[in-house]
């Protein structure tokens, strides 16, 4: 399988992303740079955390207007798998991947910690290793991950089961629904503040993220495996 | 279009203008003498930033000379942009440290950021990878609304600028004195990995070769800065906002990147940052290290404000900017590397042989100055050095042990001083664990960094107790880098090498001065005794408010190895059963401790003893027995002596905790005396034989699974604690100081 990790000027969890796909996973991977315009040949799109274009104006806002992101639509509307975490996942809010938007943590400040998340639904081509309700810990690095919505929209990610990941105990940030990741409706398209590629080696400290990578693979697989 | 009127060369030597940036009348008498002729204004600007004390070092080069700086693994000493160390595989490890203690005290948030800015380039001009930074800090009390408000602001400020552009802040210390309450002091410094075959220099070789200038344009800021963090803050230094710069550290990621990918290329002949001076000092020291000269036409140059003359554009510090020497004709391969990331690599100038700085404004030679006079013949001052009246006073003094009268509530307290409180407020705000290699995260003895494709990690640590320094400077200087090894040892790795940032006051009081070559002496023989030479480093005089100096505080950068991933070993205790040793001698030592300064609210005496042979000595049994793997946690023995030590060790230990007995005549030296070369070390019962056969130390009690820490002292319980208690203390202490 080949996954796309996707460089914005400023990002900076690129590389980590790299190595879960690569040497975690033993998957190909590549740097894909912002102002390319195909992904052809990529069956999988990473976009990383980080500080695209400085996270000036606001976060994800200038990275949405980069060449590539049409591209990414694209895979996203192919029905690939896009995983965005934490400045990607406020990169697919800005580009309407997926509904809401992010405000600034509730203290204010920067956090960075091993946090547990629940597994609110197990059932999503991220999360089928994972059994429901189950507690997982995952770092967050972030100063902007209080996700909020309307009512009418957390209405509807909760009709459709999309909301994938909360915080358990302690919220961090002040999210709604102490919501700290989503999927669209399709169930291809995941964005999350916590970074899974953070977890993927007990040498770091956890390696509870790599079920999520492992859990791309595995769909990924199944569905080409019939037509071997 | 305004028309800045400039002092002729006659108006700077009668009017004295000069003064006012900082020469003195002796040294313009020199530079009259270097030039055979009077300067004008912006040769006279030249000459004040590269022969203030923060570019030329001219009042501590005869201390910087006790340094041992070469060793068998150095493969760059002090002079570069950074210092670097083999560590095998054709890797090198290349470091540096470096203060922006008045920028922060001006504009904290700033302040730090550019520190952060400057310490990362550095490391990256040398052609490095930067992975990871560290810090160290000193801030009054946390008393005032002000000193609350500096620290809060120099922490986000490190945040700010570590965090966006991707380079984990993994380590640090902080302290807490009313001495830093007016001057606090903010080192930042940068480790980076780097393949032998991609070093670099900052040197300008090859006549007519292009000089190019990429990166952040030129403003009018930053100007002086270096001048202005020669002098000592009063009243007047907020004037002297203007002189701080301010940080993007998103353009440092794009220059940082870019820089990588330009130094594999070929055409690229030297590179240097342009850190405090600005484009003077990066184009003065490159020429002066070929042995060559630069002439530059400043129109050229990218500037972000207009009418800007030659005099501030050669003075501005503004941030984020690189000065490159490229082979001639090759100019356009090197730009189209720097255009991928947006940056405009642009030819302002070019190498000469007439070892001269030329520079040209608007069809004018606008200076025209020997590069080496700039660079290198700063004029070197031996300044008169007197023992202050106090050390006296506090040498003749006998050791004496505080009264205690409840040890529980004593060690609660000790836990809840800012100085030895967690500190996890603060690194919580700190990305340590980006680029995925912490291995082990800002809160024991040294974090560890993976190099990834490797079975090998990097221990680093910063270290200073200032009050001992204070106490007595040579003694105290030993300490800091005893400490510092200490710390990197207790992680399972051997010390490579230190930089060191020497904060002190001003050095034309014979006692300040004193102090500074005291602790460079002790340092220097610590420096030998561990073979850990100094790499690199930086000097901060005139860290004084309104005449008061801060404690001498030489803070050591100290960056170990660790050979084998397995060998890497953190603080805590680990499980229930271990066995808890304590390795080293308790004396009645109180002189500058916590526990003195908290019932006295002061500190006075003489500083702990150390003999380096005995701590060298430790320090090999404990490596020795790490790497035969029978230590499960190491811990060394410092602020608050054993007792802190012990309950440190439990405060990531989940669930566990300790009975331990100790030996001594008095409870209170037993438990807090911060007598050195001392470590808490747990040990599996199955490893006891072999680990007590290679260490002296004494078996003092075990890990137990109760969540309690139990402490006899010959024979009489003294302290029995919930672990949740001291916890509780510990965690919440800046927080509940800051609120």
């Amino acid at each position: 399988m080949r996954f796309a990790v996707i460089v914005f000027p400023g990002s900076n969890c690129d590389v980590d992303m790299y190595h879960a796909a690569k040497d975690e996973l033993g998957e190909e991977a590549e740097y894909v740079w912002h102002d390319e315009t195909s992904l052809d040949g990529f069956d999988a799109v990473l976009l990383p955390g980080g500080f695209s274009f400085g996270d000036y104006l606001r976060t994800g806002a200038i990275a949405r207007f980069s060449p590539i992101m049409n591209e990414i639509v694209k895979a996203a509307e192919a029905g690939k798998p896009v995983l965005g975490v934490c400045n990607g996942f406020q990169v697919l809010l800005e580009a309407g991947l997926l509904p809401g938007a992010m405000r600034r943590n509730e203290s204010l400040k920067f956090i960075c910690r091993p946090v547990n998340l629940t597994v609110k639904n197990n059932e999503t081509i991220f999360t089928s290793l994972y059994k429901q309700d189950e507690v997982i810990q995952i770092p967050i690095a972030h100063g902007e991950g209080n996700y909020y919505c309307d009512d009418e929209t957390l209405a509807v990610l909760k009709d459709n089961k999309q909301i994938v990941f909360t915080y358990e105990g302690t919220n961090p940030n002040g999210s709604i629904e102490n919501i700290a990741g989503i999927i669209n409706k399709q169930g291809n398209v995941l964005g999350m503040m916590p970074h899974p590629e953070r977890a993927v080696d007990p040498l770091l400290g956890g390696a509870d993220g790599l079920k999520l990578f492992k859990s791309i693979v595995k769909q990924w697989r199944e569905s080409h495996a019939v037509k071997a | 279009m305004l028309l800045k009127l400039e002092p002729s060369p006659e108006q700077i030597k009668s009017g004295k203008v000069y003064q006012e940036m900082g020469i003195s009348d002796e040294e313009f008498k020199r530079i009259e003498e270097i030039l055979g002729r009077l300067p004008n204004y912006t040769e006279t600007g030249l000459f004040s930033v590269m022969w203030s004390e923060h570019c030329s070092y001219k009042n501590s080069k005869p201390v910087l000379k006790k340094f041992p700086v070469t060793g068998e693994r150095v493969l760059q000493g002090p002079g570069e942009g950074a210092g670097i160390v083999d560590i095998g595989d054709s890797q090198a490890v290349v470091f540096k440290i470096e203060s922006h203690n008045h920028p922060s005290a001006i504009e904290p948030y700033q302040g730090a950021a550019t520190g952060v800015g400057g310490i990362i380039r550095d490391v990256f001009s040398m052609g490095a990878r930067p992975i990871a930074l560290l810090n160290s800090l000193r801030f009054g009390e946390l008393k005032s609304a002000r000193g609350k408000y500096l620290f809060e602001e120099v922490v986000a400020g490190i945040a700010g600028y570590g965090n966006c552009i991707g380079i984990p802040t993994v380590g640090g210390e902080i302290q807490f004195d009313p001495c830093y309450e007016g001057n606090p002091l903010v080192n930042a410094m940068c480790v980076g990995v780097i393949d032998h075959k991609d070093i670099k220099k900052g040197q300008a070789h090859g006549v007519g070769n292009t000089v190019m200038y990429v990166g952040a344009k030129t403003g009018r800021d930053g100007i002086h800065g270096a001048t202005f963090a020669s002098e000592e803050l009063n009243e007047q230094s907020e004037e002297k906002r203007p002189a701080v710069q301010v940080g993007d550290p998103f353009m440092e990621k794009l220059l940082l990147e870019a820089c990588l990918e330009v130094v594999q290329s070929d055409a690229l002949v030297g590179i240097q940052d342009m850190g405090a001076a600005g484009l003077t000092s990066s184009s003065a020291e490159m020429a002066s290290k070929a042995g060559s000269g630069i002439e530059m036409n400043l129109d050229l140059v990218p500037q972000r404000e207009t009418g800007m003359n030659a005099y501030e554009m050669m003075l501005s510090e503004s941030q984020e900017r690189m000065l490159l020497v490229v082979q001639k004709g090759r100019e356009q391969e090197i730009a189209s590397l720097f255009e991928k990331y947006g940056l405009e690599a642009v030819s302002i100038g070019h190498v000469t042989d007439d070892k001269m700085l030329r520079l040209v404004h608007q069809g004018e030679v606008v200076a025209e100055v020997p590069a080496d006079a700039l660079a290198e013949d700063a004029p070197v001052y031996y300044k008169p050095s007197k023992i202050p009246e106090y050390y006296h006073a506090f040498q003749a003094m006998e050791n004496e042990i505080p009264a205690v009268e409840d040890m529980e509530q004593t060690l609660i307290n000790l836990l809840k001083q800012p100085t030895i409180a967690s500190k996890e407020w603060v690194y919580d705000q700190y990305d340590y664990m980006v680029r995925t290699n912490t291995i082990v995260a800002p809160g024991s003895d040294a974090a560890l960094v993976r190099i990834r494709g490797t079975e090998k990690a990097l221990a680093m640590t910063t270290d200073c107790n200032s009050r001992y320094i204070y106490l007595d400077p040579e003694t105290g200087g030993k300490i800091a880098v005893a400490e510092a090894a200490r710390n990197i040892v207790c992680s399972g790795a051997e010390p490579l090498a230190i930089t060191d940032c020497l904060n002190f006051g001003n050095p034309e009081k014979p006692e300040i001065f004193w102090q500074l070559e005291k602790a460079a002496d002790g340092m220097s023989a610590a420096c030998r005794m561990f073979n850990a030479p100094v790499i690199s480093g930086n000097v901060s005089l005139y860290n004084e408010t309104n005449g008061t100096a801060v404690y001498p505080t030489p803070v050591i950068g100290m960056v170990g190895l660790v050979r084998d991933l397995k060998h890497a070993t953190t603080q805590e205790f680990k499980q229930d059963g271990d066995l808890i040793y304590l390795l080293g001698e308790t004396k009645a030592e109180f002189g500058g401790s916590e526990l003195q300064k908290l019932i006295h609210g002061e500190i006075f005496g003489k500083a702990p003893s150390l003999n380096l042979e005995v701590e060298k000595e430790y320090q090999n049994q404990i490596l020795t027995a790490i790497r035969a793997g029978v230590v499960a946690s190491a811990h060394d023995v410092s602020e608050g002596g054993v007792a802190v030590a012990l309950a440190e060790s439990l405060m990531g230990a989940n669930g566990l905790g300790a009975e331990v007995a100790l030996e001594g005549e008095a409870a209170v030296t037993a438990l807090f005396s911060e007598s050195q070369s001392r470590f808490i070390l747990s040990v599996k019962a199955e490893h006891q034989a072999e680990f007590e056969r290679l260490t002296d130390a004494a078996l003092i009690g075990k890990v137990t699974d109760t969540s309690k820490l139990t402490i006899m002292v010959a024979g009489t319980e003294e302290i029995k604690l919930e672990v949740n208690q001291m916890k509780e203390a510990w965690k919440g202490a800046i927080p509940c100081l800051l609120n």
